[in-house]
């Protein structure tokens, strides 16, 4: 089970190294979603302040959201789909493998490229950390559930619109938790709760999502 | 044997076509006659609230909806859940003729909601934890219909849904508290609406006769949609065609094949 997790991350991170534009596309995606909002709600700081925290954490899901609809789509398309899941060992560890390897690929940079993204906004140096920390923490989530709808909607017409009707409802507590976290910094309290509950939402999508997501992956392959 | 037997019997959608057939009209009558006492007692003789006037008589259409929306969610979970682990076709057609009907209640108490909000608190909508969650409800809804349809294998579509629909009822009760949570961080809405004040005897039960009314109304939907998905799955299976078709010996004589 093990080597099969770490060869799949392994050669999905191969497959992204080799394709590098694509790789960039969520990351880009949310660069330029990010910098509509001040062109949409005006340039006074205090309000982009006050909505850099949702601005950033609206733009990472819809950037999760878009870019999981692949996650499956072309391993299914050349059949190797097919072929992993003949391997003994179980699909959870399929497809736990890709959602960490989606996490790598788009999560991670995005939380290590928010802090930009606030400063662009004027946020504060300790909300920043907070964005980074709420990120880092909530963005695993997003992979899990969107991994989830990929399943679900693998080789639908439509697909990609399909995912994000059906997976956003089910991501709001981690918007609510993530953005809150930083509005709770940028108003003086502590942001501990809020960790604690993306963390509590990690661990418990963590355990459930892969099993519902292999469920999913049969349904659709079956 | 016998009983088990009787029991399974109505799971066959052969036996059940023409079982729900003959409940719905029954099932039409009560909501009718039920809606038409409760709207009565509501309307005309409850009593006019003290502080909100005429206006909170649209109570009577507003809880009831929201409280079927609730149930008819975690009914069409339960009766997807077991079309997919038991393998029982006509389990899953209910799961799927509940949706819509699911749907339409929490728009309903969306929409009524909205009317009472604008007289009682000056505003149609406020981000309170109920109404968010209402509206996040009704996209739980709108992602199960549009998932099941996008899918055109049946058994395909009725298991991802079955699967979208036990996934989304073990997130209610989180998506709830955290909208709840992000509420009071906030500290936005100016009205609770939780804070229901006693009400007279005559408002519970136009409300209980409402809820009533409206269950009947939602079996007698049901059944006619599943019934119009039996027949549209059923379509080339022998009863099928004789339940839609007159019997041989009642047509006429040409058209004996």
């Amino acid at each position: 089970m093990s080597s099969t997790f770490v060869v799949l991350v392994a050669r999905d991170l191969r497959l992204a190294a080799r394709r590098r534009i694509d790789a960039a596309l969520p990351l880009a995606f949310f660069t330029v979603a990010v910098s509509l909002f001040p062109l949409g709600v005006g340039p006074e700081p205090q309000m982009l302040r006050q909505i850099a925290p949702g601005v950033v954490w609206v733009a990472a899901l819809l950037a999760a959201m878009l870019s999981v609809t692949q996650l499956y789509a072309s391993d299914l398309s050349d059949g190797s789909l097919e072929q992993m899941l003949l391997v003994p060992g179980g699909r959870i560890a399929i497809v736990a493998a890709k959602a960490v390897s989606h996490w790598l690929l788009t999560g991670l940079p995005l939380a290590l490229a928010a802090p930009l993204f606030g400063l662009l906004f004027d946020v504060s140096p300790a909300a920043l950390v907070a964005l980074v920390a709420s990120l880092v923490l909530g963005t695993p989530v997003l992979s899990l559930l969107g991994g989830l709808g990929a399943a679900l909607t693998l080789g639908l017409r439509s697909g990609a619109v399909l995912l994000i009707l059906i997976i956003v409802p089910l991501c709001i507590p981690v918007l609510i938790f993530g953005a809150g976290a930083v509005a709770a910094i940028d108003a003086g309290q502590s942001a501990r709760g809020h960790y604690s509950l993306l963390g509590a939402l990690l661990i418990f999508t963590g355990l459930l999502a892969p099993v519902a997501t292999a469920a999913a992956l049969r349904i659709a392959t079956e | 044997m016998s009983t088990s037997w009787r029991f399974f019997r109505f799971a066959s959608p052969a036996a059940f076509y023409p079982l729900a057939g003959m409940l719905v009209p029954w099932f039409g009558v009560v909501a009718a006659v039920l809606a038409a006492v409760g709207l009565y007692l509501g309307m005309l003789r409850a009593p006019t609230d003290a502080t909100q006037g005429d206006a909170y008589r649209i109570i009577f259409i507003h809880v009831p909806a929201a409280w079927m929306s609730m149930l008819l969610y975690v009914v069409m979970a339960f009766w997807a859940a077991i079309g997919w682990a038991f393998n029982a076709r006509l389990a899953s057609i209910v799961a799927r003729a509940i949706a819509p009907t699911g749907a339409m209640f929490t728009f309903l108490a969306l929409w009524t909601g909205a009317l009472w909000g604008k007289p009682t608190w000056g505003t149609w909508w406020v981000w309170d934890a109920r109404l968010t969650s209402e509206l996040i409800l009704l996209f739980l809804y709108a992602g199960f219909l549009s998932l099941v349809s996008a899918i055109d294998d049946p058994r395909r579509a009725d298991r991802a849904g079955a699967l979208l629909a036990i996934v989304g009822s073990i997130n209610v009760p989180i998506i709830y508290f955290s909208v709840k949570w992000w509420n009071t961080l906030h500290q936005g809405a100016t009205v609770s609406v939780a804070a229901a004040p006693k009400m007279a005897s005559t408002m519970l039960t136009a409300m209980l006769l409402m809820t009533l009314a409206f269950w009947a109304y939602a079996f007698a939907v049901v059944f006619t949609r599943a019934r119009a998905i039996v027949l549209e799955r059923d379509r080339h299976a022998g009863w099928a065609q004789a339940s839609v078709r007159p019997p041989a010996s009642a047509a006429a004589p040409g058209m004996q094949t």
